[in-house]
């Protein structure tokens, strides 16, 4: 065992030095690996992120959100149905919720406007999210109008700025007191847009919605679970795009390397020749030079993988935004959550090293086998 | 089909191995044919040199398809959030009727890969190359596993649609449900222990008489492998109800998770290795007649039964121990 | 008698238009502790003789034995084993690799075997100071003159303690004094028991009174046989 271990130190040294020796052509070869996987790193690291950021943020959503249909499209419900739906085993808590879209013609901007339960606002003042802010250039204490379908004003005043950690849903969100809300919007008492029910045990959400559709079947249950699968899928379909158009990239790497593998200068045969002369065996070779292709192998993909992970949480993945995150007026600016996992660098891992080992075993065994008898002529 | 570059990755893998082995293949059959120690010719010097190349592209299919059935199975637990009814990989992989058979086939293809790879280092060792014509018999043998492998999971994979409502561990390993999960969940803990340490004690036995008296190598390999399976529905049975410390959660993939401690790990990874070890020290054995191996095997023979060994007391501590250190207890219920 | 060849031939390209006979029946004994030249044309198949006796390439039918050992039906694993332990080559090109050190360069043929690193390099470092060269050991091959890299050479050949000795034309680049200085170094080698094979078209090398027989090779086959 020692043995074996003493051997592959030597011969991982002497890879070194052979590495060193012919700077020019290893590091080319570098700088392409390297580049293939930060491209790949930095879509897995940006949609990863992505992704956990939307759970995060869905956590405190609740598990079920009825809306009430009519004619297929959503419609306001009334509040006694909050009473109709009565107590169902495992509902903790339900309540009524009001919230819209706003547009706002001189911005372009969409605005999601909403009454929450959990502050207390007065009439005038009005709670904004940081991207409305950023865009409008304003500040606590500035005024901030919405226009009603009815053609009248409101203008409110910025109580506070909602706060950084949940920029990517609440960039655009407004929060105004309930009476403001029914004011602008005309919606009377005993209507709210829709009403979410909270559920402790996550089994029997789906059961929950089943009776619920028998007792109101005009209501159409929504659940977070729900919500939280079509975000994972959308991202991952968005990323498995954005893989499949690097696989012309990856197939032009993979060429590269067996290229690179299979040029040996005269002077690599001459050295391997000599090698096999003064008691290398092919088998000694072989994994000298697999030792070559791990060693470029783990420099690139460290050095990929930093340089993506920094490419995507300190410079906001400036070269994929616009493919990844859809697009809009208000652009979110927030710090992507770093979030790194084995299933991550595995995959990475079978894009890139893999590749490059399969398209090296032939040239590397041909180098391997020729025959030493030549070089003593 | 769910683009996914986890998916597209094992797809990929798969292939390129499958593709590795028939050119492996292509070569064996060449070797089959045309091989002669004692000829001196271009053309043995030719096959020679080419045994190089069938080792190393086999030695690397083989480590491949281990971390590609790491990857399936962290990919069927990372997928459980995309499909109804599934909280864990055992989810993921009822989605349709061709995820089990994926998992067993990758289980099966790194075991016999291990098989081959200890031939295959044994003939090295002898100057007269004697279980060539063996090695490569086997590996023709091989290829078509691991190619029907690429297939089961490509269906797999392509026929997984999202809005399939799928059952999860808890369903799938009650003891009142139907199927094979669902019989070894039922199996009785008194049975599973019996099974368990029974398999165990032969294990032990028949590895240290090959230890001890170079005899019945074969067999040691064997009872590895019943032991293997015996672990495996102990683990389903009982065990894993002991580290989730809840009576009906069977499920051997959520020991996995970082919520159990990893727990999974140190029961699989001892197991696994020592099955594949046991495996290979037994699979060398009958060689040991021939000349230009027999000091070799008295070499690894020894060394890898009790390697294999060590590791297989370790994994049975580990699993006794989790089961004692639990704060679930089963008395008047099981005992 | 330490090295028997019965029998041998060799050929390249067999079955083609360009086949060619290297060797033909070719039968020789190699004594051990003595000092024997190959004298021959280039073409005349002495350094393909060299290379099979060498272990660094197979007959095409034939037998060679080291000993009471067979060589020549080995694969080239074993081949390659026996060859460490038995056989030190020295070049006419010296090919030594560039860009290692003296030093570096007298240790590679023992890398495979995976010694402890004190012991090589003691081992290496008592053949540099044999050899004279302890005062460039440090320095890259490349600036070696043409009798340090010669004796550079010897080193590399000496590091596993081989039987046997083949140099291929070791005075190809050499001017003669270095030559007839080659010649004492081959022969205090033959004093310390080695056996010396060694192919040469060089009248200084094989009119050299340190060498014992000399066998002529003309098209493959030794003449007077």
């Amino acid at each position: 065992m020692m043995d074996f271990i003493r051997k592959q130190t030597y011969l991982i040294d002497f890879t070194l030095s052979s590495l060193m020796r012919r700077k020019g052509k290893n590091l080319g070869l570098l700088l392409v690996y390297t580049l293939i996987v930060f491209m790949l790193a930095s879509v897995m690291l940006f949609t990863h992120s992505l992704k956990k950021e939307a759970h995060i943020i869905l956590q405190q959503s609740p598990e079920i959100i009825v809306q009430r249909l009519v004619a297929g499209r959503h419609a306001l419900i009334p509040a006694d149905y909050l009473e109709k739906i009565g107590r169902l085993r495992g509902v903790v808590s339900k309540k009524g919720r009001l919230w819209g879209y706003f547009y706002n013609p001189m911005v372009k901007a969409n605005y999601t406007v909403m009454a929450p339960d959990h502050m207390e606002l007065a009439t005038t003042e009005v709670v904004i999210g940081t991207g409305i802010a950023r865009t409008q250039g304003l500040g606590i204490g500035d005024y901030f109008s919405l226009r009603s379908d009815s053609g009248n004003t409101y203008s409110f005043q910025i109580k506070a700025l909602l706060d950084w950690d949940s920029e990517l849903v609440a960039t655009d969100l407004v929060l105004i007191s309930e009476k403001a809300y029914r004011v602008i919007t005309g919606i009377p008492e005993g209507q709210f847009t829709d009403i979410v029910l909270s559920v402790r045990n996550p089994r029997e959400v789906r059961k929950i919605a089943e009776k619920l559709s028998k007792k109101l079947p005009d209501v159409r249950p929504i659940l977070r679970e729900e919500i939280l699968r079509t975000y994972d899928s959308i991202f991952s379909w968005r990323q498995g795009i954005v893989f499949v158009l690097l696989v012309g990239a990856l197939l032009a790497f993979v060429i590269f390397a067996w290229d690179k593998a299979s040029g040996l200068s005269a002077e690599e045969k001459r050295e391997i020749g000599i090698l096999k002369a003064v008691g290398w065996e092919s088998g000694d070779i072989l994994r000298m030079k697999f030792w070559e292709g791990m060693i470029i192998s783990l420099s690139a993909f460290i050095l990929g993988y930093l340089f993506a992970y920094l490419h995507v949480f300190y410079s906001a993945a400036v070269l994929f935004e616009p493919v990844l995150k859809g697009w809009a007026v208000l652009y979110p600016e927030f710090k992507l959550v770093p979030f790194v996992d084995g299933l991550q660098l595995a995959t990475l891992f079978f894009f890139t090293v893999f590749p490059y080992v399969v398209a090296i075993i032939i040239p590397i065994w041909k180098a391997s086998v020729t025959d030493p008898d030549a070089i003593m002529r | 089909m769910l683009l996914n570059p986890a998916i597209l990755a094992l797809i990929l893998v798969s292939a390129v191995i499958s593709f590795m082995l028939l050119l492996a293949a292509g070569f064996a059959i060449q070797l089959l044919k045309s091989w002669d120690i004692n000829s001196g010719s271009e053309l043995q010097l030719r096959l020679e040199r080419r045994t190089y190349l069938i080792s190393t592209l086999l030695t690397w299919a083989f480590a491949f398809e281990l971390i590609s059935l790491i990857l399936f199975v962290y990919n069927a637990e990372s997928m459980s959030g995309q499909f109804v009814g599934a909280m864990c990989a055992t989810g993921v992989l009822n989605v349709n009727s061709w995820g089990w058979p994926t998992l067993f086939l990758k289980m099966l293809v790194f075991f016999i890969g291990t098989i081959w790879l200890a031939i295959n280092y044994l003939d090295n060792k002898g100057y007269d190359y004697p279980l060539v014509k063996i090695k490569y018999l086997l590996l023709l043998l091989i290829v078509p596993l691991v190619v029907t492998e690429f297939f089961v999971q490509a269906r797999y994979f392509l026929e997984m649609t999202p809005d399939v409502i799928t059952s999860c561990c808890g369903s799938l390993f009650a003891s009142d449900a139907q199927g094979v999960a669902a019989e070894v969940s039922s199996l009785s803990p008194k049975a599973a222990i019996g099974v368990l340490y029974g398999s165990g004690l032969i294990v032990m036995l028949t590895g240290s008489w090959y230890l001890l008296r170079k005899k019945g190598g074969l067999l040691f390999a064997c009872s590895s492998t019943v032991a293997f399976v015996a672990a495996l529905m102990s683990i389903i049975s009982y065990i894993s109800l002991y580290i989730y410390e809840h009576p009906h959660h069977h499920c051997p993939f959520c020991i996995l998770k970082s919520g159990h401690d990893y727990a999974g790990y140190a029961l699989y990874i001892p197991l696994f290795m020592a099955t594949s070890i046991a495996l290979a020290a037994g699979v060398i054995s009958p060689w040991r007649k021939i000349p230009s191996l027999n000091a070799a095997v008295e070499v690894y023979a020894p060394r890898l039964a009790f390697t294999a060994l060590s590791l297989f007391v370790i994994f049975y501590a580990i699993a006794t121990w989790m089961v004692l250190r639990s704060n679930l207890t089963m008395e008047t219920v099981w005992w | 008698m330490l090295l028997t060849l019965t029998d041998i031939n060799k050929v390249f390209n067999q079955g083609r238009h360009n086949e060619f006979w290297a060797i033909r029946d070719l039968s020789l004994q190699i004594e051990a502790g003595k000092i024997t030249c190959l004298k021959g044309a280039s073409g005349s198949g002495k350094t393909t003789l060299l290379s099979m006796i060498g272990c660094l390439s197979r007959p095409t039918s034939g037998r060679i034995m080291l000993e009471d050992k067979i060589l020549s039906g080995l694969p080239e694993r074993f081949l390659t084993d026996i060859r460490r332990h038995t056989f030190g080559f020295i070049f006419q090109k010296f090919n030594l690799i560039q860009g290692l050190s003296v030093l570096e360069n007298v240790m590679l043929p023992a890398y495979p075997l995976g010694l402890k690193h004190s012991t090589l390099k003691a081992s290496a470092r008592q053949l540099i100071s044999h050899f004279a060269l302890e005062r460039v050991m440090n320095n890259p091959v490349e600036w070696l003159s043409g009798g340090e890299s010669q004796r550079v050479a010897i080193c590399r050949a000496l590091i596993n303690d081989p039987q046997i000795l083949i140099a291929d034309e070791p005075t190809a680049n050499l001017d003669t004094r270095l030559s007839k200085e080659l010649m004492g170094l081959i022969d205090e080698l033959r004093q310390s028991g080695k056996t010396i094979l060694i192919t040469s078209h060089d009248p200084v090398v094989f009119d050299s009174p340190v060498v014992d027989r000399i066998i002529e090779m003309r098209d493959g086959q030794i003449l007077g046989s």
